[in-house]
């Protein structure tokens, strides 16, 4: 990957975003390290996915600033910053459904990719150089997410696993510095579960990407992540390593309630 | 400064204020002209147009209930709905022809008018009822071209099917005696001609009886409860598909009774006559936020208005010879504006983006 | 499905009223009488009454498919029967009403003629109800066996009778196209009787088109498998030979032809150029383009002002001269249109541009903009392209014009979609969000699309011009667009062969009935509709190409490559 220029891959300092009168994301500021795992949990409308939307330009923030490698991203086009190195997944798999999986992942690697309307009419060597390395990558990509064999396969036919693993190859299509997963392990059962925790492990071990993860599920969270910031109503209310977190009393009245958190206290006494 | 600027805006946002602002100045510019250059109209003629604008503004109001009411439930534009009202008028010129060769218009005017109005809300009922059935009801769920193609194509088919069975040519319709002329009432002469009198005052009278269906019956309460959400709706045990076919029916007897009063209006049926007062009342609808029964309602008057007004008020203004003959464009323009500039429209109902 | 199945003596009575309604919807609208006069065999067959029971058919071919489930077939026939018996009642009763009552004051095409023709060759009004109700009760029975009969066999029937058909309406053609060679004489005396087809030529073709489907069913007939089955570089020489033999063909057709039949290619081919350009925009873009004309129209005027010789003559350039500047304005109409509905979706887009449209044929029409149009008189004397002393005159001459424009704008087409621009516009017809979010620049990725569609328009409206002569607005209305997007959905919406297919369909088929003009707009939206209801991925839809793109060998022979139904469009 790009060489890096500054400590953290992403800072966010003071990021708000208001809806009308609902502030969903208020005052946010996180740090994310190179090449880190870095989760944001929360319960249901915390504001985790608004805070991605944010950073991926799909909101343009109320307040505040975003800072990629250094370079404030903050106001630029979705398409910019994904130029910029930064790419995501959704929560509920946002796949192109019609187009085969090989293609989906193709057009993951658009903004790497130079050839305009000329390039493709008049076949230059350049487009068809290019049309090569994209497919060479697209299909290593595939094979790498264990999606050898279904290349042709419409994206709408493939099982639900098999549509987050090449939701996934499309994001790292685009060759990203960070990758946004949006609550990947939503809908799965424990060992599938299971596996995609390997799995993101394996993204920043093999290919060295800086993951940022929302979710779910405290087990994948508390298995791989370094740092972990808890939202709630839109604001942090923690942030540390996962069993600092893990004991912080906030986080678990914010997901149990209350009486779940004096439970916790007395228990632990 | 100027980077923040445009983070802030698009491109694209910046060329479409500067054409707004160029039709705005053209639009000011033509206004000035007329009145205070030229000078070509009397002052009493703009009173005039506006009264006739009003008046044929409550007929594309009516019909843009009928946009408004599919589109605050289903989320498509019925574009056949345009049909929907030639149906209603164009049946109902055969027994208008009957009335009037037996004489029963010039004795009982009053009578013989709420018998087309009825023949005409039953056949655009009918049609509207029947498009539904057969031509969206399979199509619920589907991506939302899908059932914008087939009223397309329902559209068309409406308006082949009137001309192959009622033929093609130009039929007027038969003369009301009792409404030429100006009105005459309270012993004086009013300024309104006693056709657009009556068309504003039935077309008002509708308007009011569907804000009260729509508000206060219990088939109005369901129709809003589907419109919220349907899945909830179902679940409180409205029958969802029986909410749909009555809006779809609610929105043909305007459509019947607007095309009773648009033949007062202009004396012509044909077969091709929905189409563009369709499109005009859809520019209506989104005009006043469509989904919103009372925007309809103003947007339909206030298109009405400027339809009448514009060409000799702008474009007379500007220089253009025979601009009466672009009244239709003045419309499509004010259509294309408000959906580049306002689609929410005036009272804009804020849709989701998920909606609009 | 929590809803029982079931079919009982009121389903009998529900279809046939169905059967009965739409067959009385044919009459009223005037298609009985129109065909009446289109034999297909000889004096016997004739299209009006096709139409008239072509809906007892339909109805009885259905209530015995629903039937069969639940009952015995022996049920399932009877239930056909009886659908097309009360079909025949309601065909009956139009009769006997129509002759004591004067529907003709509403319903224009109740006339004596169509009363005659109901009457089914009897003369007397018992008789003449008798016969309809045989007549319904037969055809109804038939269409019950139909659906009874093994898969196999029904189809190459269909098959079979489709050529029977086509055969009948093509006489005409035929005729003309090849009365005065000598070598066609004998055949065509052979299957023509005087109207419509010989028993002889009847029978002939179909027993081609049922032999040719069960051949084809039989799976021995596979030359697809068989050349898939074949080496890399054999595989490719025979491609190369197909393509050669076909361009060959296209070459010598008008020269086998002659004047009339060039001339409806000539105009099917204009339509392919254009379903091939809002094939861009609304098949792989999603963009729903309904003021497409528009630029078609542009074409044409440009190529019009700056080429005529009439009075409203500019700069009389050549054709040659004028086409690339048609197809640049039309382009930058593309853009500049475009521009304002960028942030638009779906049914807003499909208004606005249909706005547009509107706007531009009002314009057109107006007094504004005569001095240098012509208003709605046009603008005439147009003259044909022309390569030093070779003049495009006649249509067997355009037709290589035509045929030149849409290799081009195919081959264009065909590059596009497969590379970078083409992936990006079909990532936006699915999901324009996500599209963003993967990096495509919406702006110019839409605007690309509008340009493209736009500058085929033009060059279509350019060769429009040129072959007309002569242009006036009222060849610009929104039908226009509207045949055009038939066309496309018809075909398959992004399918490249499926504008094709389409085109010949619905632009060619209609040229060969004359008869049919009047019906032309009410057939293509009962398409459209029916389109989206029962097909909507269109008769040739879009592959998902995966045997031209694989690099492994092909797929084992005999299991196709799976084509599901497209949702999205």
């Amino acid at each position: 990957m790009a060489e890096t220029k500054s400590e953290f891959i992403l800072e966010t300092v003071n990021v708000t975003k208001q809806f009308g009168g609902l502030t969903a994301v208020k005052d946010l500021s996180i740090q994310v390290p190179q090449k880190s795992i870095y989760s944001v949990i929360g319960p249901n409308g915390a504001g985790k996915t608004t805070f991605f939307n944010c950073i991926t330009g799909f909101y343009k923030v109320t307040e505040g600033d975003i800072i990629l490698d250094g370079e404030s991203i903050v106001g630029l086009r979705p398409d910019i910053i994904v130029k910029k190195g930064i790419s995501r997944t959704y929560q509920n798999i946002r796949l192109f459904q019609n187009l085969t999986a090989l293609e989906n992942v193709m057009v993951g690697h658009h903004p790497r990719m130079k050839a305009g309307w000329f390039g493709a009419v008049f076949n230059t060597p350049g487009t068809r150089r290019e049309e090569a390395e994209t497919r060479k990558l697209a299909m290593d990509l595939l094979e790498f997410v264990g999606l050898k064999g279904y290349e042709y396969e419409l994206a709408t036919n493939l099982p639900y696993g098999q549509q987050r693993r090449l939701e996934i190859a499309r994001a790292l299509a685009s060759e990203p510095k960070l990758l946004l997963l949006d609550e990947p392990t939503a809908g799965m059962n424990p060992s599938e579960t299971e596996e995609m925790t390997e799995f993101i492990d394996n993204l920043r071990k093999e290919l060295g990407i800086t993951v940022l993860l929302i979710e779910h599920d405290m087990r994948v969270v508390m298995t791989i992540s370094d740092i972990i910031t808890v939202l709630d109503y839109g604001q942090k209310i923690a942030e540390g390593k996962p069993e600092e977190v893990r004991a912080n009393p906030r986080v678990i009245e914010a997901y149990l309630g209350r009486g779940a958190a004096t439970q916790h206290e007395a228990q632990a006494a | 400064m100027l980077q923040k600027f445009m983070r802030k805006h698009d491109t694209t946002d910046i060329v479409m204020w500067l054409i707004g602002l160029g039709i705005l100045v053209a639009v000011l510019y033509g206004s000035y002209v007329t009145l205070f250059v030229t000078q070509k109209y009397e002052p009493g003629v703009w009173l005039d147009f506006t009264i006739f604008g009003l008046a044929q503004g409550s007929v594309y109001a009516l019909i843009a209930l009928g946009y408004t009411l599919v589109y605050g439930i289903l989320f498509m534009i019925n574009f056949a709905h345009g049909e929907v009202f030639t149906g209603g008028v164009f049946t109902a010129y055969f027994v208008a022809i009957a009335m009037e060769k037996s004489g029963f218009i010039e004795r009982h005017w009053v009578l013989a008018l709420l018998i087309l109005m009825a023949v005409a809300m039953t056949v655009s009922v009918l049609v509207a009822v029947v498009l539904e059935r057969i031509a969206y009801r399979p199509l619920r769920g589907a991506p939302r071209l899908v059932p914008l193609i087939t009223a397309i194509g329902a559209s068309f088919f409406l308006q082949y099917t009137y001309r192959g069975i009622y033929g093609s040519g130009v039929k007027t319709y038969p003369d009301f005696p009792a409404l030429d002329g100006k009105l005459n009432l309270l012993g004086r002469e009013w300024p309104i001609l006693t056709v657009q009198a009556l068309v504003i005052v039935v077309a008002a009278l509708m308007m009011v009886f569907l804000y009260w269906y729509v508000q206060k019956t219990k088939a109005g309460k369901a129709m809003r409860a589907v419109a919220e959400d349907k899945e909830a709706a179902a679940l409180m045990g409205i029958d969802v598909d029986r909410v749909i076919v009555n809006t779809f029916a609610l929105g043909g007897a305007m459509a019947g009774v607007a095309g009773i009063l648009y033949a007062l209006l202009f004396k012509q049926v044909n077969a091709f006559m929905g189409f563009i007062p369709g499109i005009k009342a859809f520019t209506a609808a989104v005009l006043g936020g469509i989904g919103n029964v009372p925007g309809a309602m103003l947007g339909g008057l206030f298109l009405g208005i400027v339809e009448s007004l514009g060409p000799s008020l702008i474009l007379d203004g500007l220089g253009i010879p025979s601009p009466y003959q672009l009244k239709d464009a003045i419309a499509f323009t004010l259509l294309v504006l408000v959906l580049i500039f306002r689609p929410t429209g005036i009272l804009g109902e804020r849709l989701s983006e998920k909606k609009a | 499905m929590d809803k029982e199945l079931k079919f009982t003596w009121s389903d009998i009575l529900k279809y046939g009223a169905i059967a009965g309604v739409v067959a009385i919807y044919v009459i009223l609208v005037g298609m009985v009488e129109a065909f009446n006069e289109r034999y297909i065999i000889s004096e016997t067959v004739n299209l009006g009454q096709i139409a008239l029971f072509a809906p007892v058919f339909l109805l009885g071919y259905f209530a015995a498919n629903t039937a069969r489930q639940i009952k015995s077939a022996g049920f399932a026939i009877l239930a056909s029967a009886l659908v097309g018996l009360v079909g025949g009642a309601f065909v009956a009763a139009l009769l006997f009403l129509g002759t004591h009552v004067n529907l003709r004051e509403v319903f224009l095409n109740v006339s004596p003629e169509l009363l005659g023709i109901l009457h089914l060759g009897q003369e007397a009004m018992m008789g003449a109800i008798v016969v309809n109700l045989i007549v319904g009760a037969v055809v109804g029975f038939f269409g019950g066996l139909f659906a009874l009969a093994p898969h196999k066999w029904s189809n190459a029937l269909l098959v079979g009778l489709s050529i029977v058909l086509l055969m009948g309406v093509m006489q005409e053609l035929m005729s003309i196209t090849f009365g005065n060679k000598d070598w066609y004489k004998p055949i065509g005396k052979f299957i023509y009787a005087q109207k419509g087809l010989s028993w002889g030529g009847a029978i002939l073709f179909l027993v081609l088109g049922v032999g040719y489907s069960l051949w084809r069913s039989s799976g021995k007939f596979r030359p697809a498998a068989r050349v898939a089955k074949m080496p890399t570089k054999q595989r490719l020489s025979i491609s190369l030979a197909a393509w050669a033999l076909g361009l060959l063909i296209l070459l010598a057709l008008p020269r086998f032809l002659g004047s009339y039949p060039s001339e409806i290619l000539t105009t099917v081919g204009i339509y392919i150029i254009m379903g091939l350009g809002l094939n861009i925009v609304v098949g792989f873009a999603g963009l729903l383009d309904l003021g497409y004309v528009a630029f078609f129209a542009i074409g044409a005027y440009t190529v019009g002002i700056l080429t005529s010789t009439g009075k409203l003559a500019t700069v009389g350039w050549s054709f040659w001269m004028a086409l690339p500047v048609a197809v640049f304005l039309a382009m930058l109409a593309g853009v500049i249109l475009g521009i304002p509905v960028l942030k638009m979706r779906g049914d807003y887009l499909a208004i606005v541009t249909l706005g547009f449209g509107e706007i531009i044929r009002v314009v057109v029409l107006s007094d504004w903009l005569k001095p240098f149009i012509g208003g709605a008189q046009g603008i005439l004397q147009i003259p044909k392209p022309q390569i030093g002393e070779f003049v495009f005159k006649k249509p067997e001459q355009m037709y290589y014009i035509v045929l030149a424009g849409i290799l081009l704008v195919g081959y264009v087409a065909w590059r596009l979609r497969d590379a970078r621009v083409g992936r990006a516009w079909k990532a936006l017809r699915e999901d324009e969000d996500v599209a963003e979010a993967m990096g495509i620049h919406l702006v110019s990725t839409k605007l690309m699309a509008f340009a493209t569609g736009a500058a085929f328009a033009g060059l279509a409206g350019a060769i429009f011009a040129a072959k007309l002569g002569s242009i006036f607005p009222h060849s610009f209305n929104l039908i226009v667009s509207i045949n055009v997007l038939s066309l496309i959905i018809v075909g398959g919406i992004g399918s490249l062969p499926g504008v094709v297919v389409g085109a010949l369909i619905l632009v060619g088929l209609p040229e060969l009935l004359r008869e049919f003009a009047d019906f032309r707009m009410l057939f293509y939206g009962a398409l459209l509709v029916a389109m989206m209801l029962v097909k909507p991925e269109g008769f040739v839809p879009e592959k998902t190409h995966a045997r031209e793109l694989s690099e492994k060998e092909p797929l084992a022979p005999g299991i196709e490559p799976e084509t599901p139904a497209r949702e999205t469009i």
